[in-house]
């Protein structure tokens, strides 16, 4: 029992919230005080802020259980195989894409520029003009990635006779599935479908997949989580920066890789893609966040997100506690540092399913990880630690594998809790790579954004919704 | 002439931090109008009639940060709104210390300072009250600076509070002094033996002053926001505070002060006061005068001096006398350099308990008073913005500060009516509170001085300052200049009053 005669007897120790005048004046008064930087909450509704708070204790227990299916993720890469041959749900005349499910006349420019890439790809269209008019006419199937156990960079498409990465969790035993990451300039993910977007792509099939995939069957298996924690000591965030972990997955593939491909100068080849390529990575960090949130949907009551996507039109959330239900609400555009000859006024909103590495304890959330990619947050490392920082505020714990050196080796801010993100006003913060609005044009700056609230709010009432008792 | 606004997304800052911001860059070359002001219905309705709103700003919801600047051109208008970045990100860094992350909540905040004690929270109403339980759930007391908290949310609070042994002080407090801190608006003071349980905050800050000028000092001084002393709160904070100092072993002397309290909550304050053997000194202005009971907040917080100086408390009445004496002799004075048709006084008053206070005492001086916040049988002003006969207008009152910093804080707004006052040829006094201390204008001197000048060769112009020699504004600074421009300085607002009153009885006597 406290009282108000211990406080006269005690040393003022001040927590103040809201007018930082008055911080200044405690200050003077040499009384001990902290400043909170508050900023009002995201709107909800009142109904389901009484239910939430109702049944706080029991979403509590169920975010309990989802961080730990995510700190017991066992990421692993244990093959390649064509798209159509593994991924759940797919058809012949399906095109899978990044973020939230959308229709053909709301695709913004890249994603529209993919599928018609993706189309002359699969040779189902001739000409640009024939893509467009099958794309348009109802007769492809779009599903989002994320609702095949799969998850693709930028537009993020997944057509039938793509290669693809198969990565088991070996704690759940579930699976999931990305494309191989085809290097920087004119590609297919940023929207681009000319000529040697398709010839590169077409060589990824007939070359580097039939080599990784003997590379990959020789070793067996190759631990993934192992590989990340590795490269957020070496200055990897594995989002916008992949470069250690390209580079310690190149160290764990090339003797295998030279082992078992028949020809010299093809092993060659391959390796030298692998090599010159910072981000080939992308493609193993992004399935290893999904398979390990995948075993995490479907807790009751968990208002932990399992997913965070955009397609470049809208940016949508799942949480583990609302089943396969997405909350979505317009995406915006990444402030960003852009190559010379491009400015803001080219970029397209925020694109792409590498948003699961946040949801996971990574990119954005563990920026402060990766001090050489700090300009993308203006330059100031300071910044870079405030945002890992902060994201403590909104997740449900730390991770258990993943550090930031900096910060003591303190695990990554893990597990995104909705209410928190709500309650607290603090949006998840994205580190990303920028496509030009155009199809067609690629990549043209990376930088950083804060995921819109709009989501959060639908996902906070439609996790009130479903709360229940049991 | 060019309009252009912006929208931040989820950018959030404080309104004082966002009104300094504004004032900036209305500061700007070129610039004729500028605001910074989160998107609310209430902002955005202040832009429109200013001529600030932008279609664009139709979408933006409570947590949208607007930026809206008129420039004399399209130039002006955009480099003005290209320097509101670095001017936001510097409002910013003048408080925080270095790479150092600030916490974002509450429990951010625990983390950083174990030990916490008491949340000051001052963020708007419809969140504070939220805020101020989770404070209380986390064992802190807490002081509620915040106005627009639902009464039922008050209530509970309070109630919550009351079983854990906690302290609310609000909402709408204003000011308090816990362990010789000042908290929010207060004034540096000596601390001392007397203990302070307020339901009023200027007259908090008055009585804190006069006692801490007159040697004397302060040990703790509560406060628990006006409504606290109506009938659906019960008084349970101020009932509380007084347990509280009774216990205190560094308090000798209990000063209450309130505008009136509820008849129920009245007779609990008494119930209780009996029980305690400590000296208690009331002070509730506008209560209907008790012979045992000082008349103003001065005299109340003179007797507090003299009993916990061991002094009889008659010594003080006495001592009044002779000031009061003195107050004549100004008054007659200055009646004889008005002309004819100079009759009324106006008073402008920056904090509410001050315009009360005038209107009690106005009762036995003068008649056909007129307010906008009208206590006792003052008449109720018909447009706040135009003064009738004697008026006397609380210019705190919501009706003036929607959109704009108090008046303590701005002078822009009462320094306008000072001159339109002073125009008016039927004015014979100006009568002027001046509060200092922490939050209110760090140069209230500098702001007064040149329409005092002005006025005063019209109009009699006088004024007290609530304040100490260890406010950051320091007081004899303040009086000095005020004198030298040309006001008549008195030792309190009672004082100010008296003299005003009594210039008007000589006028009328003439």
């Amino acid at each position: 029992m406290t009282s108000i005669n211990q406080l006269f007897g005690s040393d003022l120790k001040v927590i103040n919230i809201g007018l930082s005048a008055f911080k200044q004046a405690l200050d003077d008064a040499h009384a001990m005080s902290v400043q909170v930087d508050w900023k009002p909450p995201i709107e909800v509704d009142a109904k389901s802020a009484n239910r939430v708070k109702m049944f706080r204790p029991a979403i509590e227990r169920a975010n309990a259980e989802v961080l730990k299916i995510i700190l017991s993720g066992m990421p692993h890469l244990i093959g390649l195989e064509r798209a159509i041959d593994v991924i759940p749900g797919m058809k012949s005349d399906m095109l899978l894409h990044a973020g939230p499910p959308i229709t053909w006349d709301r695709m913004c420019g890249p994603m529209r520029g993919a599928m018609i890439g993706a189309l002359l790809y699969e040779r189902k269209a001739e000409t640009v003009e024939d893509a467009q008019r099958l794309a348009a006419s109802g007769a492809i199937k779009f599903s989002p990635c994320h609702e095949h156990a799969s998850v693709g960079p930028m537009a993020g498409i997944i057509s039938p006779s793509m290669p693809v990465f198969v990565l088991k969790n070996e704690a759940h035993g579930n699976f999931a599935y990305c494309t191989l990451n085809e290097g920087l300039g004119k590609v297919l993910r940023y929207g681009a479908y000319g000529e040697p977007v398709i010839q590169k792509l077409r060589w990824m099939e007939g070359t580097l997949y039939p080599v990784l995939k003997k590379a990959v069957a020789k070793l067996g298996k190759i631990d993934l989580k192992n590989i990340i924690a590795q490269a957020l000591h070496m200055g990897d965030e594995v989002h916008n920066r992949n470069r250690a972990a390209t580079s310690i997955f190149y160290r764990t593939i090339a003797p295998a890789i030279v082992t078992t491909c028949d020809v010299p100068a093809v092993a060659a080849e391959v390796l030298e893609f692998v090599n010159h390529n910072d981000h080939f990575f992308l493609n193993l960090s992004m399935p290893a966040s999904k398979v390990t949130l995948d075993a995490a949907r479907g807790v009751k009551n968990s208002s932990v997100l399992v997913v965070m996507a955009r397609n470049g039109t809208d940016f949508g959330i799942q949480l583990s506690g609302t089943s396969d239900e997405w909350f979505t609400g317009p995406a915006d555009v990444p402030d960003a540092l852009f190559f010379p000859g491009y400015t803001r006024a080219d970029a397209n909103p925020d694109i792409g399913d590498s948003a699961i590495t946040e949801t996971n304890g990574l990119g954005g959330f563990a920026i402060a990880a990766a001090p050489a990619i700090v300009q993308f947050v203006g330059g100031n490392s300071d910044d870079a630690i405030r945002y890992t920082r902060q994201m403590y505020e909104v997740t449900a714990g730390e991770n258990n594998t993943y550090q930031i050196p900096y910060l003591n080796f303190r695990g990554t801010p893990t597990g995104i809790d909705a209410i928190k993100v709500v309650e607290k006003n603090i949006l998840p913060f994205i580190d990303t790579g920028v496509a030009h609005k155009e199809p067609g044009v690629g990549q043209i700056g990376a930088g950083v954004l804060s995921a819109p609230a709009e989501p959060f709010r639908k996902a906070f009432a439609g996790l009130a919704r479903r709360l229940t008792k049991k | 002439m060019n309009v252009a606004g912006q929208i931040r997304k989820g950018a959030y800052f404080d309104s004082v931090t966002l009104m300094r911001v504004g004032t900036e860059i209305t500061a700007l070359p070129g610039v004729i109008d500028a605001a910074v002001v989160m998107g609310t219905k209430s902002n955005r309705a202040i832009l429109n009639s200013s001529g600030l709103l932008s279609a664009k700003f139709d979408n933006a919801s409570d947590t949208d940060l607007l930026v809206a600047v008129k420039g004399e051109t399209e130039t002006a208008t955009q480099s003005a709104l290209a320097a509101v970045d670095g001017l936001l990100k510097k409002a910013i860094n003048t408080i925080t210390t270095g790479g150092e992350s600030r916490p974002s909540s509450l429990a951010g905040a625990l983390n950083l300072i174990p030990g916490a004690n008491l949340a000051l929270i001052s963020i708007a109403g419809r969140y504070a009250g939220d805020e101020a339980m989770r404070a209380l759930e986390n064992g802190l007391h807490v002081m509620l600076f915040s106005d627009n908290v639902p009464l039922e949310k008050e209530i509970a609070l309070k109630k919550f509070a009351q079983r854990r042994g906690l302290l609310v002080m609000g909402p709408d407090c204003g000011t308090a002094i816990i362990n010789g801190v000042p908290l929010a608006f207060a004034n540096v003071v000596n601390r001392g033996n007397i203990g302070i349980v307020a339901a009023a905050g200027t007259g908090l800050q008055e009585v804190s002053c006069i006692i801490s000028n007159a040697g004397a000092g302060i040990s703790q001084a509560i406060g628990t926001g006006g409504r606290d002393v109506k009938q659906e709160v019960g008084g349970i904070m101020f009932l509380e505070g007084l347990k509280a100092l009774a216990k205190d072993e560094q308090t000798r002397v209990i000063l209450l002060v309130s505008k009136p309290p509820h008849k129920d909550v009245l007779r609990r304050i008494e119930k209780l006061a009996k029980t305690i053997r400590k000296p208690i000194v009331t002070s509730f202005v506008g209560a209907s005068t008790q012979e045992d009971r000082p008349s103003t907040l001065e005299e109340a917080a003179l007797i507090a001096v003299a009993l916990s100086q061991g002094k009889p408390r008659d010594e003080v009445a006495s001592r009044l006398v002779a000031r009061d004496k003195e107050i004549l002799r100004t008054a007659k004075r200055e009646a004889g350099k008005r002309k004819r048709n100079q009759k009324y006084v106006r008073g402008l008053f920056s904090g509410g308990t001050f315009c009360a206070e005038a209107q009690v005492l106005f009762k036995t001086l003068l008649t056909g008073v007129y307010s906008n916040a009208p206590v006792g049988n003052t008449k109720q002003l018909r447009d706040s913005l135009v003064s009738q006969k004697h008026s006397v207008i609380d210019l705190g009152e919501d009706e003036f500060t929607v959109g704009r910093p108090h008046p303590m804080i701005d002078y822009s707004l009462r320094n306008r009516r000072i001159l339109v006052e002073a125009a008016d040829p039927e004015t014979a006094v100006i009568l002027l509170d001046v509060v200092l201390g922490y939050g209110a204008h760090p140069d209230p001197a500098a702001e007064l001085s040149g329409v005092v000048r002005q006025a005063s060769r019209k109009v009699s112009v006088v004024c007290s300052v609530t304040g100490t020699n260890h406010d950051p504004q320091n007081r004899g600074r303040v009086e000095a200049a005020l004198r030298k421009a040309g006001a008549i300085v008195t030792p309190s607002n009672a004082a100010a009053c008296n003299l005003a009153g009594q210039i008007i009885r000589y006028r009328e006597r003439k």
